[in-house]
């Protein structure tokens, strides 16, 4: 897919070669980004080269699926095919750095600018796929029916944000008593005007059919809801991981690029079984290599991480300032003592292992064994719709999408994951908790907790 | 106009039913000459007549009973629907060709059907689970477990799914499976949330589910009723036999009759009292400052003519829960409507008559229930907004609070509420 990206390469079809018949040419476009040549099996993995990004999903070489397509004539277009692949690898370099870079600085700055970089990814992601199934034709016929896709995107972002950031929303403006009043208002009402703005944009959709375009305009309202479930399902997942601790955003992402990276490598150099039909390049010992790799790098990392107080942290406001907490039991570490035949031999007498690192674990083991499938999905997806990316905003990987498929299906599992075993989870206190918060005035809170107290008071005295 | 609105005409007596939209022409706009098929359609107009009068009578029937049974029942009534519904939907855009081809394919779908219902009626009903198994040591601990877990539970069989949907991806029929599988997470969402809802409200009290549906039903009689005798406007294009008249007549009638029922069925315990386990016993519960009469006297234009009438009433007890109905009825008259509308849209854009034929002389479940999904989200949403918050008073969560947590709970609460009011400071 790297050439299709290619706007340099010399013919035309250069972006459509092969390397089944000609497993050592540079011309390979496939797996265009190695120099080195291609083993032969047209299943190794191959992810690009671009490895020291630890948060960019690797872009499948898909194009060498389609096996029927014949190679053109190498030896005419070797020079300008070589050409277009090391061009088309130095764009792909180019702009996983620029995004490295970008990450790394985003995640120094805090929890809200991570949280606008979710944003900001979403909408592209949303557009994307908006964009995707869209047929010009009956577009023209339509006029204002795009803008119903991104009323429904803003509806579903007040609903989802809204519900994630009730705590933290009120905890910000506590201060001021309009904001107070009107955030509290806000947040008391908030499924109410959600579920009367997609009324509205259900009752325009309805009024907007049109004769002979029904097929098309409910096949649209259809996608726009998948596409909105897809979108938001994972990135409010994401959003809430960052507040919980920027580690339970990081160390997932991390590990998928990592398996991505591994998997690569071990394809390359030991790839020999095909492991699915869907990505021909990928093979069973680039899969079971990755596995491992990523489950002692999630070990690894968590140590790492775990360290940092910036990355530890939950962040209870929208405030963006430092953060200093007690990280919990989680992450203090404990010491193992090493057995007898590590302590002959080196220095160390006993190792330090913050209790997260079991947990990383658990998260290394899913992004090796079941994140491949969202890959997986994706191609089937393209391959189905006959598409060859899902966009091209990103020059060398294609779209958005592309690059998030295998994290969206690790952000949901992160979220559940952390919900259900680290967060000590009480679900009638938070039920009765967030009835409280969301019926009770601040002072019939007061007057509640006062109450309360005497209440427990009383129990223990007698 | 008249004859637009014959087929309905019949269907009169049914307080429960929506009555059928006219599906009898998919092509709408082109009257049929009046005077050569007449005599043709009185006949049939008969005939079909009975049919839907003898499966409305059962189907009221039935539904009384079920009222009286309680809320399980009337959950285990709104799950068949809901599966009726799904496999109506789920057949819909099924082609047989590639069904051949696909073994097991149909299986999947009820496996995401059995997930959306444990994540559903677990998050709903858990609760309710709680407090029913509390006597007893080991199922308590089973069930709070189960509780704990949920979310991981039902990701799990999801994400299972989702592996056995890309193993069994099969070349060639890539689109539709994919096409499969995305009509499959619309209909569970469609048909989960206004069934989830659904539950939430009959738990709430009956109250809360009787009355809305109710309203839809009213609204489709006296649509009917109105545009039979004064339709002469067209209301929209999706559905031709849709007048102005019938739809604003009815929109009066519903906000009266709204009024009415809220009165009459808020007198009943059985009605308005929630279920806060799952037992089936008789209810008695104190019912709420809604549901006590308030007495507001006459104005005084009113007194001046009806007094001469020998009218014994001075004043009018009204429950305020009845002015709660009132917005029901607003909605129910003016927005729900247009579910039936995309059911109208959806059938003619994919040219099928019917969702099904599972009610004889009706079409399918879905076909009855289009209206009745839309209002149920809202009842529960207005519900949730207005009416609980109304409801909750810092005595009642105190009182929520010492009944249903443990001390251990009760102070872990404390400490919370503690922790929030201080950071607020």
């Amino acid at each position: 897919m790297a050439l299709q990206k290619d706007h340099y390469s010399g013919s035309p079809r250069a972006g459509k070669q092969r390397d089944q018949n000609y497993p050592n040419s540079p011309t390979v476009k496939t797996n265009g980004q190695r120099d080195n040549p291609i083993p032969s099996s047209p299943s190794a993995r191959s992810t690009a080269f671009d490895s020291p990004s630890p948060r960019l999903r690797h872009r499948r070489r898909r194009s060498t699926e389609f096996p029927g397509d014949i190679n053109r004539a190498n030896g005419s277009n070797l020079m300008t095919a070589s050409e277009s692949k090391y061009r088309s690898m130095w764009i792909r370099t180019c702009s996983s750095l620029w995004m490295l870079g970008g990450v790394i600085f985003i995640i120094y700055m805090g929890h809200l600018y991570i949280w606008a970089m979710v944003v900001v990814i979403q909408i592209f992601m949303a557009r994307e796929l908006f964009l995707l199934l869209r047929r010009a034709h009956e577009e023209r016929c339509l006029p204002g029916f795009r803008l119903l896709n991104w009323h429904f995107f803003f509806t579903a972002m007040l609903f989802v944000y809204g519900r994630i950031f009730r705590q933290q929303l009120v905890n910000t403006v506590s201060s001021d008593k309009f904001f107070y009043k009107l955030v509290s208002g806000l947040i008391k009402y908030q499924m109410v005007i959600c579920y009367f703005l997609y009324i509205a944009g259900f009752m325009w959709f309805i009024l907007t059919l049109k004769k002979k375009m029904y097929k098309y305009q409910f096949s649209q309202y259809a996608w726009t809801h998948m596409i909105l479930i897809v979108v938001f399902t994972q990135s409010s997942f994401t959003v809430a991981n960052i507040f919980e601790g920027i580690f339970w955003f990081l160390l997932p992402a991390a590990l998928i690029a990592m398996n991505d990276v591994a998997a690569y490598f071990f394809g390359v150099y030991f790839g020999k079984t095909p492991l699915i039909k869907l990505s021909p390049k990928k093979t069973w010992e680039g899969f079971i290599g990755a596995s491992v790799a990523t489950m002692i790098s999630a070990f690894v990392f968590a140590n790492v991480m775990g360290q940092f107080q910036w990355l530890t942290c939950p962040r209870k406001d929208l405030s963006t300032g430092w953060l200093h907490c007690d990280p919990g039991p989680l992450f203090r570490p404990e010491y193992y003592p090493l057995p007898w035949w590590i302590t002959r031999f080196t220095p160390w007498k006993e190792m330090s292992v913050l209790p997260v690192q079991w947990h990383a674990l658990c998260l290394g083991l899913f992004a090796s064994i079941i994140a491949p499938f969202g890959g997986f999905f994706a191609s089937g997806f393209k391959r189905a719709f006959k598409i060859k990316d899902f966009g091209d905003s990103i020059p060398g990987h294609g779209g958005f999408t592309d690059r998030m498929d295998c994290q969206m299906v690790m952000a949901v599992f992160a979220y559940i994951y952390i919900q259900s075993f680290i967060i000590p989870q009480d679900y009638s206190v938070e039920m009765i908790l967030d009835q409280i918060m969301r019926s009770l005035s601040r002072e019939e809170q007061q007057r509640l907790y006062v109450k309360l107290g005497d209440i427990l008071w009383q129990q223990i005295q007698g | 106009m008249q004859k637009e609105n014959a087929a309905d005409a019949q269907s009169a007596p049914t307080t429960r039913l929506r009555h059928r939209k006219r599906q009898t022409d998919v092509n709408p706009g082109t009257g049929k000459p009046n005077g050569s098929h007449l005599l043709v359609n009185d006949r049939n107009k008969y005939k079909s007549f009975l049919i839907r009068a003898y499966s409305t009578v059962w189907m009221i029937g039935g539904f009384s009973v079920i009222v009286y049974m309680g809320h399980l029942y009337i959950t285990a009534m709104v799950v068949v629907i809901q599966i009726f519904m799904a496999r109506e939907l789920f057949n819909l855009l099924r082609k047989t060709h590639e069904d051949r081809q696909l073994p097991g394919f149909r299986i999947l779908n009820w496996h995401f059907f059995f997930t959306a219902m444990l994540f559903v009626y677990g998050r709903i009903l858990s609760q309710r689970l709680a407090n029913t198994v509390t006597p007893d040591k080991v199922l308590y601990r089973l069930v709070s477990g189960l509780i704990k877990y949920h979310m991981a539970i039902c990701y799990s069989l999801y994400i299972s799914g989702f592996v056995w949907f890309i193993l069994t991806l099969k070349k060639k029929m890539y689109k539709y499976q994919f096409g499969q599988y995305a009509w499959t997470h619309m209909i569970l969402i469609v048909v989960f949330t206004q069934s989830s809802f659904t539950v939430a409200n009959i738990f709430e009290g009956i109250f809360w589910f009787l009355l809305p549906a109710s309203l839809i039903v009213i609204d489709d009689i006296f649509a009917y009723i109105f545009g039979f005798f004064f339709g002469r406007t067209p209301l929209i294009k999706l559905s031709p036999k849709k007048t102005w008249e019938g739809f604003i007549g009815a929109s009066v009638t519903t906000m009266i009759s709204a009024f009415l029922l809220a009165n009459i069925m808020g007198r009943f315990q059985w009605l308005t009292c929630p279920r806060e386990d799952l037992s089936t016993g008789w209810l008695h519960c104190d019912p709420g400052p809604l549901f006590k009469p308030e007495t507001y006297a006459l104005p005084g234009w009113i007194l001046k003519w009806v007094v001469p009438l020998q009218f014994p009433w001075e004043e009018i007890s009204v429950l305020p829960v009845q002015w709660h109905s009132l917005c029901l009825g607003l909605f129910a008259s003016i927005i729900a409507p247009f579910g039936g509308f995309f059911a109208s849209g959806f059938k003619r854009a994919f040219k099928i008559k019917d969702f099904g034929d599972s009610i004889p002389g009706h079409g399918g479940i879905t076909d009855r229930m289009d209206c009745q999904m839309v209002m149920a989200v809202f009842a529960y949403i207005y519900h949730q907004s207005f009416v609980v918050s109304q409801s909750l008073s810092v005595e009642k969560i105190l009182e929520q609070v010492i009944t249903s947590l443990t001390l251990e709970e009760q102070q872990a609460l404390f400490m919370k509420l503690g922790q929030m009011l201080q950071e607020r400071l």
